[in-house]
């Protein structure tokens, strides 16, 4: 009768909270990416990507306000197709990836509407410098995969200033802030 | 006037070459102190590695003439006042400094060449990029780039150092002899 009730205890638990799904971000088959685009003098944009990163993050589609997610960012792989910019965004003048080998986003909080536009909020860090943000959530899709497992994909967008992190190097007016955009597909564990 | 080294005089092939390599090497290793410091609105953020990667391949060119210039004939006799030790000196600083050009102009090369771009030669026509041994190729040959050219700067100043002590306290024809071919009997001394 004990035990009845224990386990009886347990299964409302467990369905009162429901608890969020664990994904992790599909770094292997590589559906997800982190880019870059900063103006160039104002007259084009420049885009560039971090080829290397990894996270996780937790998705609940009736209950989106339980969501987290944690990216890490290995600046070293910083990529914008030309070898000698490639260089110099590493190096001191930018981002450092000798003293700073890892950048990081930590989720706060999340909301969501009817149309899947989401608001994330949480704390980037980059240089060595670590700011709270705010990304533009949006969801694009979820569901089984063709080989057994089950995923769901988000785009997230946000601007940061470059000063904001510590990086001074003066690019011209128009290249203080960039846009970063986050393509995110994570499979459920 | 001799175009080739005799016992007791340098060619006047050596003396150019010597002249024309020492004047673009110490420019072009002012050039690179400047150009890395530019600000990226520099009129000259552009021009100044496009005429550093230009005419460091010359310099190669000419390095690689050199070579064989030397190999096929003997420097003049060392003179009799030299010490044993400042002839294995000289030899040894003759020596390395033709190691460093060929290590600073290849890993020159390798920075420019890192992602594949190939390097334009004075708008004449292009090095293609024929190696990638590293994801970091442009960051590991910058590295050694910097470091030989010191170690080359520091060389530099050792051998003028060499060479003002024989022309102005031992008094030889040193000096005199790499800048113009002597006469028989002006090298007995």
């Amino acid at each position: 009768m004990k035990l009845f009730c224990t386990a009886l205890l347990a299964l409302v638990f467990v369905s009162t909270n429901s608890v969020a799904d664990e994904y992790v971000i599909d770094k292997k088959g590589m559906h997800a990416s982190i880019q870059f685009k900063i103006a160039h003098l104002g007259y084009s944009w420049l885009w560039g990507r971090f080829n290397d990163f990894d996270g996780h993050f937790s998705y609940d589609r009736n209950n989106p306000e339980a969501s987290k997610i944690e990216i890490i960012i290995n600046t070293k792989s910083i990529d914008s197709n030309h070898a000698e910019r490639d260089k110099h965004l590493r190096g001191d003048e930018f981002l450092d990836v000798e003293k700073y080998p890892q950048s990081r986003f930590v989720s706060t909080s999340f909301t969501m509407n009817e149309e899947g536009a989401g608001i994330l909020k949480g704390n980037f860090t980059l240089h060595g410098v670590t700011k709270p943000i705010i990304i533009n959530v949006k969801y694009i899709g979820e569901g089984d995969d063709p080989w057994g497992g089950y995923r769901v994909g988000f785009e997230g967008t946000t601007r940061i200033a470059l000063a904001d992190y510590g990086i001074t190097k003066n690019l011209g007016p128009a290249s203080a802030e960039l846009e970063l955009i986050f393509a995110i597909e994570g499979i459920r564990k | 006037m001799n175009i080739k080294n005799t016992s007791n005089s340098y060619g006047i092939v050596t003396i150019l070459l010597h002249w024309l390599m020492a004047v673009l090497i110490v420019g072009l290793f002012v050039l690179g102190e400047i150009m890395v410091d530019l600000d990226y609105y520099s009129k000259w953020y552009n021009a100044a590695p496009w005429w550093h990667k230009s005419i460091g391949m010359l310099i190669l060119a000419l390095l690689f003439i050199r070579l064989i210039w030397v190999f096929c004939n003997n420097p003049p006799a060392p003179l009799r006042t030299y010490k044993m030790w400042e002839i294995q000196v000289a030899k040894a600083t003759h020596s390395l400094f033709y190691i460093l050009l060929i290590v600073i102009c290849f890993s020159g090369y390798f920075i420019s060449t890192a992602r594949g771009a190939s390097i334009e030669i004075f708008g004449w026509f292009d090095i293609p990029a024929f190696i990638n041994f590293s994801k970091y190729q442009a960051d590991i040959a910058g590295e050694i780039h910097e470091v030989a050219a010191y170690v080359m700067a520091f060389l530099f100043v050792l051998h003028v150092c060499a060479t003002f002590k024989h022309h102005f306290i031992d008094k030889d024809v040193t000096l005199v002899r790499i800048l113009k071919p002597v006469k028989q009997q002006e090298s007995v001394k």
